[in-house]
């Protein structure tokens, strides 16, 4: 398994895996297979793929912790920084295809729609943290006050759930189930700090010197 | 009341001739493309039960419409595959997906409460109420997208003077079938069922509120209502019930589904206002399904100088 996960095979396969939801709406754009409404397919698309990359980046630790696969850390920056680029793919969408670079009107939108103000947030919160994300900046900042800096997913994470329950009229089921699985990530983080732990926990949370990756 | 003659239409310029001559590939297909000759016949009673029947009966001799836009029409394809029908999922492609075994016949409308002629009546019989028109509206939804629809049917009004509303009639409720074995999907919606809505009797009685059986010169497939719906243009879209059942003349303003589920977001009226945003979201703008800028709203959807006169003396910030 250790050999599996260490190989920078594995990581290439991930990284093209994490690029299929685009590789699919590139697909379908040639196809004529976007709806309708192309515009409302491809917000919806990314911001879906945005939420289920952070979920998935939130997993990482968990798995690490619950399956003994410490080498699972090799996937969450890359994981993380596909959260951040289907973010940013949402965020143009909404900001060309919807707004037309109309950047008043979406300062309007972001002051009087909550669900914009929330989903926004959400947006700027992984900036910081997607620019820190390099070794280097792990070292300038220093492992504790990179780990607090990136505890800023977790907001994020919660802003985008509620981005999503705020956006639909009545079929709430599905940011639910977001809702659902973000409180099980998140719950699991505080039983581990709040419940006396058999080994220490901070041993692994030191990341491995690793290859900046874009 | 203004009406405004909108220039002459001929029916080729309605249905997409590629989508005409897949269908009759189709039809000849199956075998029964002489059934197609008859008007009012419903072709899927003729297939097997259960098949995915999208074939649907054609109507000729449609009586043009003075109240038709003139605008580019929708696809046939967009109408009939981007549908909010939330008793079939809550996804826009759902409908199109989950409607296909959906039995609309025999189907009975049910017209009561404070008439002189309460009755039902078959579809075969609503249609014969009237001539039927052929009316292209602008179709606003709340969701700030529009498309244009060549629809069939004739006036409310004319299903109205056959049950004869008495004086004490001041609203019509509408109820929309419900069946959640046909329509398991409906209990993950998030709203009620069945689909109420309702309309002031002046507001029904005007002539632009089309009772539409059909739309692109043929009967509705089952996602866009089948096979009976209301169409009302200057509303949005959710106002329009589909799959009536149950027409009733009441006293009072009766429940509508979605003012239940959140009356802050949805008004009995529900005109289409771009003055008066959705709490959500603008309704300033819309898009129309095809183009790619969005365009500005108009007030009542652009059916002021025929309905505008409706709501004289009202607030419509507060009526919304």
């Amino acid at each position: 398994m250790r050999a599996i996960l260490t190989s920078k095979w594995t990581k290439a396969v991930v990284f093209l895996l994490c690029l299929a939801p685009l590789g699919s709406l590139g697909w379908r754009a040639l196809h004529n297979d976007l709806s309708a409404n192309p515009i409302e397919f491809i917000t919806h698309a990314t911001g879906d793929w945005t939420l289920r990359f952070l979920l998935i980046t939130l997993v990482i630790t968990p798995f690490r912790k619950i399956l003994r696969l410490p080498d699972l850390i090799r996937f969450r920056r890359m994981l993380g920084l596909f959260a951040f680029f289907y973010a940013c793919l949402h965020f143009t969408t909404y900001i060309w295809l919807d707004k037309f670079f109309d950047v008043a009107e979406m300062w309007k939108d972001v002051a009087k729609r909550r669900f914009i103000t929330v989903g926004f947030t959400a947006f700027l919160l992984l900036i910081p943290l997607a620019i820190t994300s390099t070794t280097g900046w792990i070292r300038r900042l220093g492992g504790r006050r990179w780990q607090m800096l990136h505890r800023a997913i977790y907001i994020s994470a919660i802003c985008g759930v509620i981005h999503y329950y705020w956006l639909v009229k009545s079929a709430v089921i599905r940011p639910l189930a977001y809702a659902a699985i973000l409180a099980v990530l998140l719950l699991w983080r505080l039983a581990i700090k709040y419940w006396p732990q058999p080994q220490p926990a901070t041993a692994e949370l030191q990341p491995k010197p690793q290859r900046a990756q874009a | 009341m203004l009406i405004r003659k909108a220039p002459d239409l001929t029916y080729a310029d309605v249905t997409p001739k590629s989508l005409y001559l897949d269908r009759r590939k189709f039809l000849r297909g199956m075998g029964i493309a002489g059934a197609a000759a008859l008007a009012g016949t419903r072709l899927w009673d003729l297939a097997s039960p259960g098949a995915k029947a999208f074939a649907a009966a054609k109507f000729d001799n449609l009586v043009k419409s003075p109240f038709s836009t003139t605008e580019r029409q929708n696809s046939y394809n967009d109408v009939s595959h981007y549908n909010n029908f939330y008793e079939f999922g809550t996804d826009k492609s759902d409908p199109s997906k989950n409607a296909g075994k959906f039995q609309t016949s025999p189907w009975t409308v049910s017209v009561e409460g404070e008439v002189n002629k309460p009755r039902k009546f078959s579809l075969d019989e609503i249609i014969k109420l009237a001539p039927l028109e052929e009316r292209i509206y602008r179709h606003r939804c709340v969701e700030a997208w529009s498309i244009v629809v060549p629809w069939i049917g004739f006036s409310f009004s004319a299903l109205a003077n056959t049950v004869e509303p008495t004086p004490k009639a001041k609203y019509v409720a509408f109820e929309s079938y419900w069946d959640s074995k046909q329509m398991p999907w409906g209990r993950y919606a998030g709203i009620d069922f069945p689909y109420v809505e309702g309309l002031r009797l002046d507001e029904a009685m005007n002539p632009l509120a089309l009772l539409c059986v059909g739309m692109y010169g043929e009967s509705l497939p089952n996602q866009d209502g089948a096979p009976v719906r209301m169409v009302l243009p200057w509303k949005y879209g959710f106002k329009s019930a589909k799959s009536l059942v149950k027409i009733r003349f009441v006293k009072s303003e009766p429940p509508t589904t979605w003012n239940r589920m959140a009356s802050n977001e949805y008004g009995f009226y529900a005109n289409v206002n771009p003055k008066v945003d959705h709490p959500r979201w603008s309704q300033a703008k819309e898009r129309r399904l095809g183009d790619f800028l969005k365009r500005d709203t108009l007030m009542f959807n652009g059916y002021g100088d025929q309905v505008a006169s409706l709501y004289n003396g009202m607030d419509l910030r507060k009526n919304y």
